[in-house]
């Protein structure tokens, strides 16, 4: 059986119908006077999950966090955590804990101090406390800077203290802003690491909010696509990449070319797609989505699933379009070539440099064809 | 930078500097005059220094001063923090314009004016004046200056940190003892020391609500400089003089220090 992404998947409650969502968000709006941020949105977390809300800044992932850790009540709606209801119930009682994107950490406490803090606010025994820290520096592998105060850390051990000062107190839940928002690249690739080990080791449910898509594919279970307060797709990341469900999620997650014209003839599962500018017939099987001719439909296509060649191939099931090489981008690992069609329209295909040299290199203003499988894109009806 | 001084310069500096602080002077060195006279210089002496610590009423007005200073102040901290935390946290109240106007107005208000509205309160309610009186109207009119140096601060306070707080667990109360007290300290601090220092020279407002047995020490010296300046008020104002500096040199020095320690620590933080 074919599946969607390079891996195979073992954790996946959210296939199973008779596995109970963790949090679960039902039909929640939140509104700031007249703007609903968040509208009629109703979402499943499971267990153990690691989540991602992934959008545009505006789109009202933020403000569904913080309606999860209790800074803003919903106007409409509500939110079960463990199958508790927490209307009403403030962020001091609720069972998670959020880590926030500018930290927070307690300017006038030290390390310690402030991943103790939690834990001195539920009563916990002194030595208790002292072994809890003890064992949460070590998580962090901050047990030479205990007794710093935040201002004397650099960035990236900021982050770690503000992580090991909400995960001290063993919540259910885990609510992370932006955690990486504040650190320069080549850290936060590291960090993506870290934070899928300690949720793994943890066995928590991490919710983390990100405008980047990298960071949200790299790490999370599944993602939600947010826009103007509403989810967009939640699917795993190969799904929400080779599977979108609309115009917007496969624009909005990486690279695409994007077609649009009309269902020219429909046969189980086969969709052949009509493109006016081109005079251009596209052949398509696997199509998830069903349509009837003439309908209206988009196609959408990775560049790297777009071949560049000099002859157009035989095979004429291939969908193929002629066109010439209008600018050629080279990333060291792969290469982006701009194909212009007849028709004006840019053409962006991918090739990965799989070998260090090339016989016969396509250059500028080459002639070439496009060309691409019937499996390689996706019809959209939305 | 160009480090060379022009006469201009030094010229200057000289006259800003004797404008300000020629007259002080002035009064320092004639604390320690040998003779009575004022303006007549009779050889170096301590003398009205020992007379002024023998003068009773002196000693009773210094103490009526300190204990109106102290206990004013910290009423008026307490009451201008909160006035200051309900004006940046809820912004949109109704009202709000009014009420921050409101909290200004007496920072510009003539003192004789403020001090004669307390009289007539006073009177028509048919309060006693006297130490009480004069602590009440020292708390109003420092405590809209303590409201605007703690709400400076708290413009610039990072919300998240009571959320995170409170997300760890903190009830409000705690969270506000914990955490935005121990942040906010060093407005409420020096909030605190400005309202001491305001109700420390406080003339008018003073003069209108105290009452018989009431005396501070700037009406003493007032009341005193009217039958004639006497070298043992030189030598009252000179002890002022020498508190309120070492007071400011001394909170001077520990914030410079504590900033160019912050400075080496950031460093060192980045260099890790």
């Amino acid at each position: 059986m074919k599946s969607l992404g390079s891996f195979r998947r073992t954790f996946a409650p959210w296939n199973d119908p008779a596995a109970k969502p963790f949090i679960a968000i039902e039909n929640v709006t939140k509104k700031f006077g007249d703007f609903a941020a968040v509208n009629d949105l109703s979402l499943n977390i499971y267990n153990r999950e690691f989540f991602a809300l992934l959008g545009a800044s505006g789109c009202g992932k933020s403000t569904l966090l913080r309606m999860l850790a209790g800074f803003e009540e919903p106007t409409a709606g509500r939110i079960l955590i463990d199958g508790q209801d927490m209307r009403g119930i403030p962020p001091y009682k609720r069972p998670v804990n959020m880590m926030f994107q500018s930290y927070a950490l307690f300017p006038h406490m030290t390390v310690e101090g402030n991943i103790a803090f939690g834990l001195k606010q539920e009563g916990m025994a002194k030595g208790d406390i002292e072994a809890r820290v003890a064992e949460m520096l070590k998580l962090v592998k901050l047990e030479q800077f205990a007794k710093r105060k935040p201002h004397q850390l650099s960035g990236g051990q900021r982050q770690r203290v503000a992580l090991a000062r909400c995960v001290a107190k063993r919540p259910k839940v885990l609510l992370l802003d932006e955690p990486l928002g504040a650190l320069d690249k080549k850290l936060r690739e590291e960090t993506q690491f870290e934070l899928m080990d300690l949720q793994m080791k943890l066995g928590l449910t991490f919710v983390v909010v990100t405008h980047d898509q990298e960071e949200a594919m790299t790490m999370a279970d599944r993602i939600a696509v947010m826009d103007k307060g509403k989810v967009m797709q939640v699917a795993t990341p190969a799904e929400v990449y080779e599977a979108p469900n609309s115009k917007f999620v496969a624009d909005f997650i990486g690279n695409v070319n994007m077609f649009e014209g009309t269902a020219a003839a429909v046969a189980n599962g086969k969709i052949d797609i009509a493109v006016a500018p081109e005079n251009l017939t596209i052949r398509t099987d696997a199509a998830s989505r069903s349509c009837t001719v003439g309908q209206p439909v988009g196609f959408a296509i990775r560049p790297e699933k777009i071949r560049v060649s000099r002859k157009q191939p035989a095979d004429p099931s291939i969908n193929s379009a002629h066109g010439e090489l209008y600018d050629i981008a080279y990333f060291g690992d792969m290469t982006v070539f701009h194909v212009k069609l007849e028709s004006g329209r840019i053409i962006k295909a991918a090739s990965l440099n799989a070998v260090r040299t090339v016989e016969d290199p396509l250059g500028y203003d080459d002639t070439v064809w496009v060309n691409f499988d019937t499996d390689a894109g996706i019809v959209l009806t939305a | 930078m160009n480090t060379t001084w022009s006469r201009f310069n030094i010229a200057s500096l000289v006259f800003g500097f004797a404008f300000l602080y020629l007259p002080i002077v002035l009064l320092v060195v004639f604390s320690f005059n040998e003779s009575r006279l004022v303006t007549v210089w009779a050889g170096f002496s301590t003398k009205w220094y020992v007379s002024l610590f023998r003068n009773q009423s002196f000693i009773d007005a210094a103490w009526v001063t300190i204990r109106v200073g102290l206990v004013s102040a910290t009423v008026a901290t307490i009451l201008g923090t909160l006035g200051a935390l309900a004006m940046t946290r809820y912004t949109r109240f109704r009202g709000r314009l009014l009420f921050s106007a409101m909290i200004y107005a007496p920072l510009v208000m003539p003192e004789v004016i403020t001090g004669l509205s307390m009289l007539l309160l006073f009177v028509a309610i048919g309060f006693d004046r006297g130490l009480w009186t004069m602590i009440l109207a020292h708390i109003t009119f420092s405590m809209c200056f303590v409201a605007v140096v703690v709400q400076s601060r708290l413009v610039t306070f990072d919300r998240s940190l009571e959320e995170a707080a409170m997300d760890l667990g903190a009830t409000p109360v705690t969270t506000f003892f914990r955490v935005t007290l121990p942040v906010i300290l060093p407005a409420v601090v020096s909030g605190w020391m400005l309202a001491f220092t305001l109700s420390l020279d406080d003339l008018v407002i003073s003069s209108f609500t105290s009452g018989p047995g009431a005396t501070t020490l700037p009406m003493r010296i007032y009341s005193q400089v009217r039958l004639g300046v006497t070298p043992e008020i030189n030598a009252a104002c000179t002890i002022l003089i020498a508190i309120v500096a070492v007071g400011v040199i001394i909170a001077s020095i520990a914030n410079k220090r504590r900033e160019v320690q912050k400075a080496r620590d950031e460093q060192a933080a980045a260099r890790n």
